[in-house]
């Protein structure tokens, strides 16, 4: 008894200490994925000090490249007036891992496209299911965030960008 | 691990925290859960069953901690008791998975549950999916070296998760442990360094122990799986080629046979703006690979063997006809087209509009391997019962799949989607129904299309018709859906069989859903009737069974 009543002692302490570090707002975690090159990317490295956009989607998933074919069509109007950068995060898993960067190169995606074979970032981000995207500030930090995508999305998604930018 | 235990990991997982203190980098806590439940009805018209408790209910919630350079995470999982058609190894309310770890450039050391991938994950793969039930995790240690830029080197060793019960982990009986490493020439060899043409090497070792506990044959307690691949690219040309051996592992799945397994995956890609093209095939034989050689259907699978076709989403397309590998052999091809219609070219344009077209065509099947000299048992105490070659193929078909689908955007609101779908399945050796024998023929349409009003409000439509001679005939499938604000969306579903030959089987299946989304959380609600079906994600399936009620989910990430 003792024992658990120090360990709930700890975890609540332990919890303080986390709920202030929650205020600021989170990082992203360092993961291993890989890119179109076959090269392995540390996740906590992929910002560039400008807002960034990390949408997680599948080629399986038809909301998700509904959504990035949208936001392909007006992405060279965001990145010129906010410099944010959209990094496409595919979720794929090895039956359908192969069909991605062929899928993105086909559709002109303007992105950074980066494949999570082994749903590593997925889980370290807390992702349920596609699509989800997040919003992290020129600190690195995740402000925003949105599971499911319907049309109409991407305008509020861009107005969040736009808060960040000013 | 009972509550005590957890809580002495938590606290020393706190201490390890706690200790370090000011001006020390940065916590981050990430997370997610999921609640689903279920309030079913009795339907004796589609065959819903009512469970005993009339509720289910399953949730899980991932906690996973980083600071600098240590880790750590758990999953508590509750099944009181599990939702309908989820498989029947899950129950009870406890910690599913966890582990501890630190990592830095050179070393990353995991202690406890590790998902891990070899290769393209012939030789071994654990790998989770939540939805499906899926989840065959390796609680053991691994660790991972980097000893020079475009050098890893991997090793695991530990036990499969086979069961959730009583709201503890239920091991598979067999240990395994794999090495496996990946050589990025260019990055190593410095005459390649910054050359167009770039190659990766890999090989990987993975065996397993297992008591030989058979009365009636002297089994290997430890089975090995070896092999190779090369990973080629020349500028956006780009091919990859695995192969595995496996030595003789009698098990259940292949009727305690003798003979070693082998598979092979080939692929070949190539793309630019605007066009892509990826030609896979595949041959596998005697490739079950368990860390119990008594499992079947799911259960602790070492290795993978990915399915070589199209996930399908559209619901007539990917419920009713899908394809899974058969583990104990099959040859299988993929052909995947992609093509954007030029916007920046005249005819382009006259063709494509001036928001665009885009085209996918896919083509895959699936043959029975060529087995040579086949022997009975009887006149062989071998019991290697035949030969057989990489990419031997019968001409006995399991699996045939040709579609297209064209998108188009007429203007910046208005979207239109059309697919059409000519699927071929052997309902002998991939068994989808019991209502037909022999092959499954069939061709399915699907039309989507989707409007935007303005930001607030959107609606989209899908229709779908499936057309078969055989086991329930033809479908229709019709889905509306609309969405307010981005936080609303109201969605309706029927599916019809009106061709079933049984006249009081030509049943609508009609559901209801509402959901509201607020930034990373997501409630919905659904009431109304299931088909039974078989329900997949990534090629591995399950099978839900015909249901009437109420459903209700909450997600949520943090």
């Amino acid at each position: 008894m003792k024992i658990i009543a120090f360990s709930l002692l700890f975890v609540a302490f332990t919890c303080k200490t986390f709920a202030q570090n929650a205020e600021i707002g989170k990082s992203i975690p360092s993961v291993s994925i890989t890119n179109a090159e076959g090269k392995a990317v540390n996740t906590a490295q992929i910002g560039n000090g400008k807002p960034m956009v990390i949408s997680f989607w599948a080629t399986w998933c038809s909301p998700c490249k509904r959504e990035l074919n949208t936001i392909n069509d007006v992405y060279q109007d965001w990145v010129s007036e906010t410099g944010v950068q959209l990094v496409a995060v595919s979720v794929d898993d090895q039956k359908t891992a192969d069909k991605v960067f062929v899928y993105s190169d086909a559709q002109q995606w303007e992105y950074l496209v980066l494949s999570d074979i082994n749903g590593d970032f997925k889980r370290a981000m807390g992702v349920n299911n596609v699509p989800h995207t997040f919003l992290v500030d020129q600190n690195g930090k995740i402000v925003y965030s949105h599971n499911s995508y319907s049309p109409g999305d991407e305008d509020l998604l861009y107005q969040e960008i736009l808060k960040l930018s000013k | 691990m009972n509550f005590k235990q957890f809580l002495l990991f938590g606290f020393s997982m706190s201490s390890i925290f706690v200790a370090r203190t000011q001006n020390q980098p940065e916590t981050s806590i990430t997370g997610n859960l999921e609640t689903t439940f279920q309030y079913l009805n009795e339907d004796s018209l589609i065959g819903a069953n009512q469970p005993a408790s009339i509720g289910l209910l399953n949730s899980y919630m991932n906690v996973f901690v980083t600071r600098g350079n240590f880790k750590a995470g758990a999953r508590f999982e509750s099944y009181l008791p599990r939702i309908q058609g989820y498989p029947n190894q899950f129950d009870g309310t406890g910690v599913g998975m966890k582990y501890i770890g630190y990592a830095n450039d050179f070393l990353d050391v995991t202690i406890g549950s590790i998902y891990e991938q070899f290769g393209s994950g012939l030789s071994l793969r654990t790998y989770e999916d939540r939805a499906l039930g899926y989840d065959n995790l390796l609680d053991g240690v691994r660790i991972i070296v980097k000893p020079k830029k475009g050098i890893t080197l991997k090793g695991v060793y530990g036990k499969q998760r086979l069961s959730f019960l009583n709201g503890r982990v239920e091991y598979a009986e067999g240990i395994v442990r794999g090495i496996d490493g990946d050589l990025h020439l260019n990055e190593v060899l410095k005459v390649l360094k910054d050359k167009k043409f770039d190659l990766t090497l890999g090989a990987s070792f993975v065996s397993k122990y297992q008591v030989d506990n058979n009365e009636t044959y002297i089994l290997p307690e430890n089975v090995g799986s070896y092999g190779g691949r090369i990973k080629l690219r020349y500028g956006k040309l780009k091919l990859e080629v695995e192969h595995i051996i496996k030595e003789n592992d009698p098990s259940t799945d292949n009727s305690y046979i003798y003979n070693k397994g082998h598979a092979t995956i080939a692929n070949f890609a190539y793309s630019k703006k605007g066009f892509g093209f990826l030609a896979s095939a595949k041959s596998v034989d005697n490739m079950s690979f368990r860390s119990d050689r008594t499992k079947i259907l799911q259960d602790v699978f070492i290795n993978y063997l990915p399915a070589m076709n199209n996930t399908h989403t559209y619901n007539l397309v990917a419920s009713l006809y899908p394809y899974a590998t058969q583990p104990l052999g099959e040859i299988a091809f993929q052909v995947d087209l992609y093509y954007t219609l030029p916007k920046d070219k005249e005819w382009g344009k006259k063709l494509g509009g001036k928001y665009g077209t885009s085209i996918n065509a896919n083509y895959s099947s699936a043959y029975r391997p060529m087995q040579h000299g086949v022997s009975q048992f009887s006149s062989d105490s071998s019991r290697i019962t035949y030969d057989s070659n990489p990419f031997d193929l019968s001409d006995s078909l399991y699996w045939q799949d040709i579609n297209v689908s064209i998108k188009r955007k007429i203007n910046k609101n208005f979207s239109l989607i059309a697919n059409y779908y000519n699927i071929m399945i052997n309902n002998d050796v991939a068994k989808i129904t019991s209502d037909a024998k022999g092959i499954i023929k069939t061709n399915i349409a699907v039309l989507e299309i989707a409007y935007k009003f303005n930001t607030n409000h959107s609606i989209r439509a899908e229709a779908q018709a499936l057309f078969t001679k055989k086991d329930k005939g033809n479908w229709a499938t019709m889905v509306l859906e609309y969405n307010y604000k981005s936080h609303w969306f109201v969605g309706l579903m029927d599916q019809y069989n009106y061709g079933n030959p049984v006249n009081d089987l030509k049943i609508h299946y009609l559901i209801g859903t509402v959901g509201y989304v607020k930034e990373s959380s997501r409630f919905t609600v659904s009431y109304g009737r299931q088909r039974a079906g078989l329900f997949c994600v990534g090629g591995v399936c399950r099978f839900v069974p015909a249901s009437n009620g109420l459903t209700f989910s909450f997600t949520h990430s943090f």
